[in-house]
């Protein structure tokens, strides 16, 4: 079953942004929209969910905080409570402000990387991955809207050139 | 034009009343003689006896190293101490010398020397003078901490005010009138507060000790620094100070009313410039105020970055300020252009300021905690040791409520939320700078109660009365600010 969709080529982000929101109105399905820069307000316009990354990377922050504790308490305090410049290592809290550094760097280093890790992961970038570009002028100075094509062809082209698109194609997409 | 309800002015007045009353009240019924001291002290615990016998224990050694200077004996007793206790928390080990050396603060000279078998009675007496003096302070203290608090609230706002101008930020524009209207606490607020500070170089009171000719005479250190401290030059220099900054205030609110009926952005490039020169003169002379009126009240101890600490907590103070009188004329309906994205910088800001302000404390105290050289780190084993739920709560208050509370985009928006984390960072703040005065001048007679709630409550009334009354001044919204239109649809 062939899967058509029109590519509809924009080289402006206020057209784009309003030939979105008048597809939207329309009822047509945008799979996805190209764009060489980040258009503000595009997400919001496309009505896409908002971000859950920052809930992640708090929590990753969480689990870097419990090791850097947890390393430090079993490290300075339980293993081997050594008397080093007369540094309290009674308990934690008494040698505490000592490890606070550690424990900041490591909240931090753990909030950060397992946060951009995540984001590799869930937008499926890695080295050596194929690039999934429709047309290389996106990544130059154009905007490209993928729209399922659904009912008459002949209508949909003409609502795309109606919203000031410069180019509207009709792909077989595999 | 916004109008003063008459419901605020009366509850502004109602709270001025109240704390007059309680002001009055906390310095009627401050002990007036040595008999009135024995008698409260008998009165509220007679586990008191304990700490007596420490400090007498104290004593004794210190009659016994029989060192001029007491500062000096405060070293060797450190030593000696920590010596004696091996296996116990520096906390604790240097917790005598600190009564020693608050002992030593009030001794006469009788008492400094060689009084090898002095008789328990004298010994005593003196510790009786010694409370006395806390005691007497209190009152002094109270309202001290609360003038500081809020007059340097407007002083916070102020610098946020400058800091918008010089950075021509362009969301900020619609809340000049709100800033504006708080720093207008400025001058009522220096003036009672520089009176407080002639006061104390009248020796009304006890507050500063360098102040006090007899505890100079016989203090090698605070003699090393009369160049500095000495009460002339401290209060020229306050004067200094407090003139530059109400100068400022009255300037740049004169060029800000100039530009809504000027033809021209004459009157926006003067204050621009106005405000980068004030920033300068600011940070330089805000230095200097700390040191001055908050930091030598221990004259024995000194902190680099204390300036910067000091700024930090009156900066997120005047922020919060901010977002308080915002979200009430919004409330009111007053501020038409003013949306959630105005506030949501603003909660931002008081995020960022309260982990600044962390920051910077725990770099203070972990840098005299890590050392521990005994001539610093008293200054926090006196609070660790008397304040430790103040000292300990103005970190929850102040950096783990607001982080938890306010790291949340969606809660910065909310008017509860924000107004709940303020609500916990003004308190923390006020709990910040108790804890910077107290130790030096009552010591462990330290208590919230009548005199220093009345304080608080007095300058509340005073500055709401003051603040909302400049409000109804000028329209709520600059009109030919240049950035004014970029303000109005600021989104976030």
């Amino acid at each position: 079953m062939s899967n058509k969709v029109i590519h509809a080529i924009y080289n402006d982000d206020d057209i784009l942004m309003d030939a979105v929101k008048a597809t939207r109105a329309a009822h047509h399905h945008i799979e996805e929209v190209y764009t060489p820069f980040p258009v503000h307000g595009l997400d919001k316009a496309m009505g896409l969910a908002p971000t859950r990354i920052a809930i992640a990377s708090f929590l990753y922050g969480l689990v870097g905080l419990s090791v850097a504790a947890s390393l430090m308490n079993y490290v300075m305090i339980v293993d081997w409570p050594q008397d080093i410049g007369g540094k309290p290592s009674f308990s934690f809290i008494d040698n505490m402000p000592a490890f606070v550094p550690i424990m900041f760097e490591l909240t931090v280093f753990f909030a950060a990387h397992l946060m951009v890790i995540t984001f590799y992961m869930r937008s499926k970038l890695w080295p050596f991955k194929a690039a999934e570009n429709p047309d290389v002028r996106t990544t130059d100075d154009h905007f490209l809207m993928e729209v399922a094509l659904h009912g008459s062809e002949e209508d949909m082209v003409s609502f795309f050139k109606n919203t000031g698109a410069v180019e509207v194609k009709v792909i077989d997409k595999h | 034009m916004y109008t003063f309800s008459s419901k605020l002015k009366t509850f502004a007045f109602v709270l001025m009343a109240l704390g007059l009353v309680g002001i009055a009240f906390g310095f009627l019924t401050a002990p007036k003689t040595v008999e009135d001291v024995e008698k409260i002290l008998a009165d509220s615990h007679h586990g008191g006896h304990h700490t007596e016998a420490v400090a007498h224990e104290s004593h004794d050694e210190h009659a016994a190293t029989d060192v001029a200077h007491h500062e000096a004996a405060k070293t060797e007793a450190v030593v000696s101490d920590s010596l004696k206790t091996t296996a116990q928390d520096t906390v604790k080990a240097a917790a005598a010398p600190v009564v020693d050396e608050h002992h030593n603060d009030n001794h006469k000279v009788e008492a400094a020397h060689g009084h090898e078998g002095a008789d328990a009675h004298a010994e005593h007496q003196e510790h009786l003078e010694h409370v006395l003096h806390q005691l007497q302070n209190k009152p002094w203290a109270a309202l001290y901490v609360a003038c500081i608090f809020f007059m340097l609230i407007s002083v916070g706002v102020l610098a946020f005010y400058a800091i918008q101008w010089a950075a021509q930020a362009g969301w900020s524009p619609v809340l000049f009138r709100v800033m504006e209207g708080i720093t207008s606490y400025l001058l009522p607020g220096s003036i009672i507060f520089f009176i407080l500070l002639i006061a104390s170089g009248m020796h009304l009171n006890h507050l500063f000790v360098w102040m006090d000719p007899e505890v100079v005479k016989h203090d090698e250190l605070i003699q090393g620094k009369v160049g500095f401290l000495n009460v002339p030059f401290f209060l020229i220099r306050a004067a200094i100070f407090l003139a530059g900054w109400n100068l400022y205030r009255f300037l740049s609110r004169k060029n800000s009313l100039a530009q809504d009926n000027a033809n021209d952005d004459s009157f926006y490039k003067k204050n621009f410039k106005l405000a980068a020169g004030f920033l300068v003169f600011f940070i330089v002379t805000e230095s200097i105020a700390s040191w001055d009126w908050i930091m030598s009240v221990d004259p024995h101890w000194y902190s680099t970055l204390f300036g910067w600490y000091v700024f930090a907590s009156f900066f997120v103070s005047g922020i919060t300020t901010i977002a308080f009188v915002t979200l009430y004329l919004k409330s009111k309906g007053h501020l038409e252009y003013v949306n959630t994205s105005h506030i949501h910088d603003l909660a931002k800001f008081m995020f960022g300021i309260s982990v600044f302000w962390t920051y910077l404390w725990f770099s203070q105290f972990m840098l005299m905690w890590y050392s521990n050289i005994p001539e610093e780190v008293t200054y926090f084993i006196t609070r660790i040791e008397n304040y430790k739920l103040p000292f300990f709560g103005m970190l929850a208050l102040n950096f783990v409520f607001p982080i938890l509370i306010l790291i949340n985009t969606d809660f910065k928006r909310l008017t509860w939320v924000v107004v709940m984390a303020g609500i916990l960072i003004l308190t923390g703040h006020y709990i910040d700078f108790f804890n910077m005065i107290m130790p030096a001048t009552v010591g462990d007679q330290w208590f919230i109660g009548v005199s220093e709630i009345s304080s608080l409550l007095f300058f509340f009334g005073l500055f709401i009365f003051v603040v909302f009354t400049a409000l109804t001044k000028a329209p709520l919204l600059a009109k030919r600010n240049p950035l004014i239109e970029e303000s109005k649809h600021f989104h976030y």
